[in-house]
């Protein structure tokens, strides 16, 4: 059924962009209407009808997860949600794979949020995925969220040389001198691994310039994929690894899955979000083509 | 309004209140079935609206854009003063004011400096009136000189002093090993994104690039010969930097459309799992 299904839909859709093909080299217009209709036709098809492609890490998004893997168990990772459900469906299964795998690794977690929005989405995190495959991990010895903290810029500022007095309590207002995680840290400089996920300000990009570089910590980053090519000036000196878009997520799914048994079948948001992604840029392709072929034909006509 | 107009409306209404019927009764198991069939509803109804725009510009569109609009401003506003001003500040301050929001006064962080920012958060009020609206530059002009002085260092090292070593790459291999002759490398030759070979074409590409670049951009000396030339392959470089930038933006609208047609058919319409 989901084969016949993406057989018709694809035949729908290259069908229908050969006859706006023909259509625009005749010199008929293309209603602009026509073109978000193939766009949605291109992202609904294989989310009804799953496609699936096989994802590889490249190099960037290689470089965080051999970090992660490499650390030996009981490491300190500090992993921040700063972003909002504008950008949670390409940074939400980062956020999910990254703390799997660092749990999973035996690493000492710490939650935190520098956007107000990311809370509910690290609440959401902590729910849906960490407490079902972890059901056995305690809060305040082996992970531990310390939730929000208004202020921007100004809590990295203080909390690179003391955490705890920007967070004196964890999200339940358990007093972090008390938890058993927090024994051997007092700063940012304490934490083995940094990971930033985000896309807006404050967000990768100040925990770079803020935490990063000032107390030398090794920073990986999870980023929506608009501001992607902002941060790959910071690899590798300044980030270790970079997560770029749904693509870094796919990416990460993929080499979680293949190098651990454990998270074999585990679910993949990010690598089924890669079938609509690849078929809806296919046919943003296939529309510049037939412009670029309307355009020179029409010029040619003109040169006549 | 037209007849036409009215009945659009009331389709519209009669649509969504049937969809939160529906909703209801499956959910109706659940604690809070009719609150959460009613909040899937609202989603459903505001997407849609939010995207009919496609089509053409309708009263739902403006409907959902100016709900998006207020509702943003008035969350911020909410956070800002219950995170910001009573999470950080009135327990550091009075013991009164952490008492009456319910939240613990902090007495070993009290000191008397941080009655600063409240009295310069009042002076920024005072834009609001037209006779003391003057004061409010004291505060801004703290907020700039703060923003930049921090800023300042952070962005030097980082975004500068760091960048420009970054940018003198190894142009005959890595560390920790380096160049080793021709023999050496040819017989490790590794193709492969990660090896050795596809490194030192990255190490030249951004050498080159950021040369390039730069002399583009360099306008006291005339654009011709062999400056001409690494001129043109610098506005290369620049539109080669601009498309991919646009392809990663599309990859994240594409991501937000994925996101949002998902909530349509698995939760509003329930036709996938």
């Amino acid at each position: 059924m989901s084969n016949l299904g993406v057989i018709i839909s694809l035949l729908v859709i290259f069908g229908g962009l050969t006859w706006l093909l023909f259509r625009s080299i005749k010199g008929r217009e293309v209603d602009r209407r026509v073109i978000f209709v193939f766009i949605f036709l291109a992202v609904a098809a294989p989310i009804l009808f799953p496609i699936t492609f096989q994802e590889h890490a490249s190099p960037v998004v290689k470089g965080l997860f051999d970090h992660i893997d490499n650390l030996p168990p009981g490491s300190r990772v500090l992993i921040s949600f700063d972003y909002d459900p504008a950008m949670a469906p390409e940074v939400q299964p980062m956020a999910n794979a990254i703390s799997l795998h660092c749990l999973d690794r035996g690493h000492k977690v710490v939650f935190m949020s520098l956007w107000a929005t990311g809370q509910t989405l690290l609440f959401n995190t902590l729910q849906d995925v960490i407490r079902p495959e972890f059901p056995d991990l305690i809060d305040g010895v082996d992970f531990v969220s310390t939730g929000y903290k208004a202020g921007n810029e100004g809590v990295l500022n203080v909390i690179v040389s003391d955490f705890k007095k920007m967070f004196p309590t964890d999200v339940n207002g358990v007093p972090l001198d008390s938890a058993v995680i927090f024994d051997e840290i007092n700063s940012c400089a304490d934490f083995d691994l940094i990971v930033a996920l985000g896309g807006g300000r404050p967000g990768p990009k100040e925990w770079v310039l803020f935490v990063g570089d000032p107390a030398d910590v090794p920073i990986g980053v999870g980023v929506a994929a608009v501001v992607a090519p902002q941060l790959y000036p910071y690899y590798p000196r300044q980030i270790i690894g970079m997560l770029g878009g749904v693509k870094g997520a796919a990416e990460y799914e993929s080499e979680l899955a293949h190098r651990h048994e454990r998270f074999k079948d585990m679910a993949q948001p990010g690598l089924k979000m890669m079938g609509p992604q690849t078929l809806a840029h296919i046919v943003i392709m296939c529309f510049i083509v037939i412009g670029n072929v309307v355009f020179f034909r029409s010029r040619r006509r003109e040169g006549r | 309004m037209k007849r036409t107009t009215y009945i659009v409306v009331a389709g519209v209404v009669l649509l969504f209140g049937l969809s939160w019927v529906l909703h209801a009764v499956s959910m109706s198991g659940e604690a809070d079935g009719v609150a959460r069939a009613f909040m899937i509803t609202i989603a459903a109804f505001l997407t849609l609206a939010i995207y009919s725009f496609l089509y053409k510009d309708n009263p739902f569109y403006k409907f959902a854009e100016h709900l998006y609009v207020g509702v943003s401003a008035a969350y911020w506003m909410c956070q800002a003063f219950w995170s910001t001003i009573v999470g950080n500040l009135f327990p550091r301050l009075s013991e009164g004011l952490s008492n009456y929001f319910q939240q613990p006064y902090q007495a070993s962080d009290w000191n008397i400096t941080y009655w600063i920012p409240v009295i310069l958060g009042i002076m920024l009020l005072m834009r609001l009136t037209q006779k003391y609206g003057w004061m409010s530059r004291w505060p801004l002009a703290m907020i700039v000189g703060t923003t930049a002085g921090l800023n300042f260092v952070r962005y030097l090292r980082s975004d500068f002093i760091v960048q420009v070593s970054s940018t003198f790459m190894p142009l005959l291999g890595e560390d920790p090993h380096g160049w080793q002759g021709f023999g050496a490398f040819f017989s490790n030759l590794d193709l492969s994104a990660s090896g050795q070979l596809a490194a030192i074409v990255s190490n030249w590409v951004i050498f080159f690039g950021v040369i390039c670049g730069i002399i583009y951009f360099y306008f006291s000396k005339e654009h011709s010969g062999a400056f001409g030339r690494a001129s043109r392959l610098g506005i290369w470089i620049l539109m080669i930097t601009f498309g991919a930038s646009f392809g990663y933006t599309v990859m994240g609208r594409i991501s937000l459309l994925v996101g949002r047609i998902t909530f349509l058919f698995r939760d509003w319409l329930e036709i996938i799992s």
